[in-house]
């Protein structure tokens, strides 16, 4: 009954490297537990195992040693299949550089993740574009990454983790190519989110991003250095900012 | 995950880098053109062969006299009379797989019309002779056995001697042509038979009666039949035991023991024709295993540039893992691109084949010859070579790690 309490639960979770003969331990045991709907930051410099930690929460990685029970599954002795199937159905990805597919409409890469679990072509065109409608980009359907904002397309980015109606997204410092108002705007599409139910992990270094946050983890050295629960700084909501400059056309 | 979705993707990939596209697939469509070419060039060839051999004549057997022996030094076949006019009576009669037999003596004579003259080979035989080779004359008659047994001065001329002599539009029957200053009436102008396998023009001949030719032109009609024997067997099953029947007969007549060799010669010409066939067959299959060898070089183009694909796309790659493709998504998806270039280069390949070929037909008049199972073996070939180069680069992309593909510069 305790699996089924929390949403994601790692225990004593390490992780080995070898590079030649050099073992390099980036996670050195970590036990964390996150509620669904939490809204996390996990902080740290770089080198402090926080990518780490980051790849094997998202299941893109399996860890050395310890549990990792992620909605009521135990995921850290999966097959790469089984893990592909897990991200499918149950996780979002954000990534610092959007990653969208180039030459490849805003609709169309939004439906992605719907493809790979076999959605029927109405549905799934149906589901993107209230996915799209969400983060604000009801109207550029049909554009292509390149005619897009950095904002717009980081958007488009969430509308596609967004899609499959995930347990959990991971950002991993989701503005970071971004500028600051932008920046305000994207953190405000992720409180609502959170809002609404959807558990959110974010990876970044700037600590005026982690304030949006209600909880931020400071890992150093492949250690939970720090975990303290926050009262969120409210972006200013989407809806209220005026088309980005850059946006309009 | 629906296969048209994933030939969607396929098709938009290649598209995007079309001129890539096109130089990859170019391999593959050299290579099926050139076997598709290369077999209806084989085709072709083969039934011109066949053309050329039933013009010859079917079930024929030549005799031909045997050699001298000098000083030790062998005349070969035909460099003496050997063969007699009761041999040829005796073939006629004593075996019973001879449909017909003709004599056929030889000699090149100027022939001379009112105003134009020709040197041609002129042929001493018999009215067997016509339907041994299936000639048909064209205008006037052939001579008969009442020409024969009189020694008459009349001569048919092939097509080609009549259209020297007497151009191409005049009636050549019934004027007066010398050959060798004796006065021969033309009674009759073969139908065209064009050229044999070796390209000799079969209508390049007059043909006068033997007794005739052996009086006027050898001077004298003595024992020995100074030239060949040309015969058919009853059908083309006896052709073989004809040519055993005959060897025996001419045996025993000649009087040679069992350890000594033949005074004569006989050939098969359907063994000839089946040669002939054998060798253009093996030319074929080595300009097609030449042509399979290019799809091969172009499958490895196909291997080469979905390697730089895979390459180039790594992100990609770790972003549809990331969002929840499986290793055989990613698989099928590189593999659905490679077959997709090879069968789109296969299907090109095949057009072209099929245009050089006909152009090749048209050229060389040969009839055209469609195969419809070199095309499919063609396509099903492609479709192989890109299934077998294709499978690595698609292997070696679903085995991408997603953390360092997304990572990937």
């Amino acid at each position: 009954m305790e699996r089924a309490a929390h949403l994601i639960e790692l225990r004593d979770v390490t992780k080995v490297y070898k590079t030649g003969d050099v073992e390099v331990r980036a996670l050195a045991g970590v036990s964390l537990v996150i509620e669904a709907g939490e809204f996390v930051a996990v902080m740290g410099p770089s080198g402090s195992g926080k990518s780490t930690l980051m790849n094997i929460l998202g299941c893109l990685d399996r860890p050395t040693a310890g549990t990792y029970v992620l909605a009521g599954r135990e995921v850290s002795r999966m097959s790469r299949a089984e893990l592909a199937e897990v991200r499918n159905l149950v996780l979002g990805f954000v990534f610092q550089s959007f990653n969208l597919l180039a030459r490849t409409s805003a609709l169309e890469n939004v439906e992605l993740p719907l493809v790979y679990r076999g959605v029927s072509t109405r549905e799934r065109e149906a589901r993107a574009k209230s996915a799209l409608d969400k983060v604000g980009l009801g109207s550029r359907l049909d554009h292509t990454p390149a005619q897009l904002s950095g904002g717009q397309q980081q958007r488009v980015a969430i509308a596609r983790a967004l899609v499959g109606e995930p347990k959990v997204i991971f950002a991993d410092e989701p503005t970071g190519n971004l500028d600051s108002r932008t920046s305000v705007e994207v953190m405000s599409l992720f409180q609502e989110l959170g809002r609404s139910g959807i558990t959110i992990v974010l990876v970044t270094h700037e600590p005026d991003i982690a304030e949006y946050a209600s909880r931020v983890i400071v890992v150093k050295d492949g250690l939970v250095l720090s975990d303290v629960r926050q009262t969120p700084k409210p972006a200013a909501p989407l809806a209220a900012a005026a088309p980005a400059p850059e946006a309009a056309t | 995950m629906n296969p048209l979705r994933t030939l969607r993707i396929a098709a938009r990939a290649l598209w995007r880098n079309g001129m890539r596209s096109f130089l990859t697939a170019l391999g593959i469509i050299i290579g099926v053109a050139a076997v598709i070419a290369m077999m209806a060039i084989g085709a072709g060839a083969k039934a011109q062969v066949e053309q050329a051999f039933a013009a010859m004549g079917t079930n024929m057997l030549i005799i031909l006299p045997g050699s001298t022996t000098a000083g030790g030094v062998s005349g070969g076949f035909g460099s003496m009379p050997t063969l007699t006019w009761d041999d040829l009576a005796a073939i006629r009669t004593e075996v019973p797989t001879v449909k017909l037999a003709a004599p056929a003596m030889r000699s090149n004579q100027a022939v001379v019309a009112e105003e134009l003259n020709w040197t041609t080979s002129v042929t001493g035989t018999s009215p067997e002779y016509f339907q041994i080779r299936s000639w048909q004359v064209r205008e006037g008659a052939l001579f008969s056995q009442s020409d024969l047994d009189g020694g008459t001065k009349v001569v048919v001329l092939g097509a080609t001697v009549a259209s020297k002599l007497f151009g191409e539009n005049r009636e050549a029957v019934g004027h007066t042509v010398r050959i060798g200053h004796i006065p021969f009436t033309v009674i009759g102008v073969l139908a065209k038979k064009g050229q044999s396998a070796m390209g000799q023009d079969y209508d390049d001949a007059a043909f006068i009666p033997v007794t005739t030719f052996a009086r006027k032109i050898q001077g004298g009609l003595g024992k020995y039949l100074t030239g060949q024997i040309f015969v058919e067997a009853t059908s083309a099953d006896t052709t073989t035991r004809a040519l055993k029947d005959i060897s025996v007969l001419l045996r025993d007549r000649h009087h040679i023991a069992p350890n000594q060799d033949d005074d004569f010669s006989i050939r098969n010409l359907s063994e000839i024709a089946g040669a002939q066939q054998q060798g253009t067959e093996t030319m074929t299959t080595l300009l097609a295993s030449v042509a399979a060898v290019s799809l091969l070089v172009g499958g490895i183009g196909i291997m080469n540039i979905m390697l730089v694909s895979v390459t180039e796309r790594t992100r990609e790659i770790g972003v549809r893992m990331a969002i929840g493709a499986k290793p055989g998504h990613i698989l099928v998806q590189f593999l659905i691109e490679a077959l997709s270039l090879s069968i789109a280069g296969g299907l090109a390949g095949v057009a072209i084949g099929l245009g050089v070929a006909t152009w090749l037909a048209s050229r060389f008049k040969w009839p055209m010859l469609v195969q419809v199972d070199v095309i499919l073996v063609s396509v099903g070939f492609s479709a192989f070579v890109g299934i077998a180069f294709g499978l690595y680069p698609a292997y070696k992309a679903s085995q991408l790690d997603p953390i360092d593909a997304l990572r990937y510069e």
